[in-house]
């Protein structure tokens, strides 16, 4: 799963660097929801975005895998 | 969405300065995410009321279309959605959070 994400991510946003961790250790209490990973993204397009709207065009990204796999995400926007 | 649930949806958002929707209360939370909240708020000093999603699904539902935010917990000022936890965070750091509180 991490692999897809990350190859959606960085489809999305050319030239962006994309790292993901897959955090979920430490949450086993209620892991039944789905997986907590942390995306770190540095991506030039979000410049002159705020990081509401930066965090927002991640997740739009991702909305197939919100609904089910992923019960958090961590994110990180950069823009260098 | 259907006009009902957004009318429900901003009598709530627009009833108090600072409001979270949040999984538990303020007092228990349950979830690590919307205690960080509730804590950087406590910590803040900031005043707020909060709804308890796990307590109507169809809301918890609603409110994620509403915000275009897939997860909670989600922070309104004045009405305004300002993000969930990361954002609520960094905000808090910087000093904007209390900006946009004081505003």
């Amino acid at each position: 799963m991490l692999n897809r994400i990350r190859q959606k991510l960085e489809a999305a946003f050319p030239g962006a660097k994309v790292q993901i961790a897959d955090t979920s250790a430490g949450h086993e209490t209620h892991n039944s929801s789905g997986a907590h990973l942390a995306v770190s993204i540095t991506y030039q397009g979000f410049a002159g975005k705020s990081l509401l709207e930066q965090h927002q065009m991640v997740y739009a990204v991702l909305k197939e895998e919100m609904k089910e796999q992923v019960h958090a995400l961590k994110i990180k926007t950069r823009t260098e | 969405m259907n006009p009902e649930m957004k009318k429900i949806i901003e009598e709530k958002i627009n009833s108090a300065a600072v409001f979270l929707f949040m999984k538990g209360t303020p007092e228990d939370p349950q979830c690590g995410f919307s205690a960080q909240v509730v804590s950087i708020l406590n910590d803040l000093g900031i005043e707020f009321d909060s709804f308890d999603v796990l307590s109507d699904e169809n809301l918890r539902q609603a409110i994620k279309e509403y915000a275009n935010w897939p997860t909670i917990p989600q922070l309104y000022v004045n009405g305004k959605f300002i993000g969930g936890c990361d954002i609520v965070r960094e905000l808090a750091a910087s000093g904007e959070l209390m900006e946009l509180v004081v505003k």
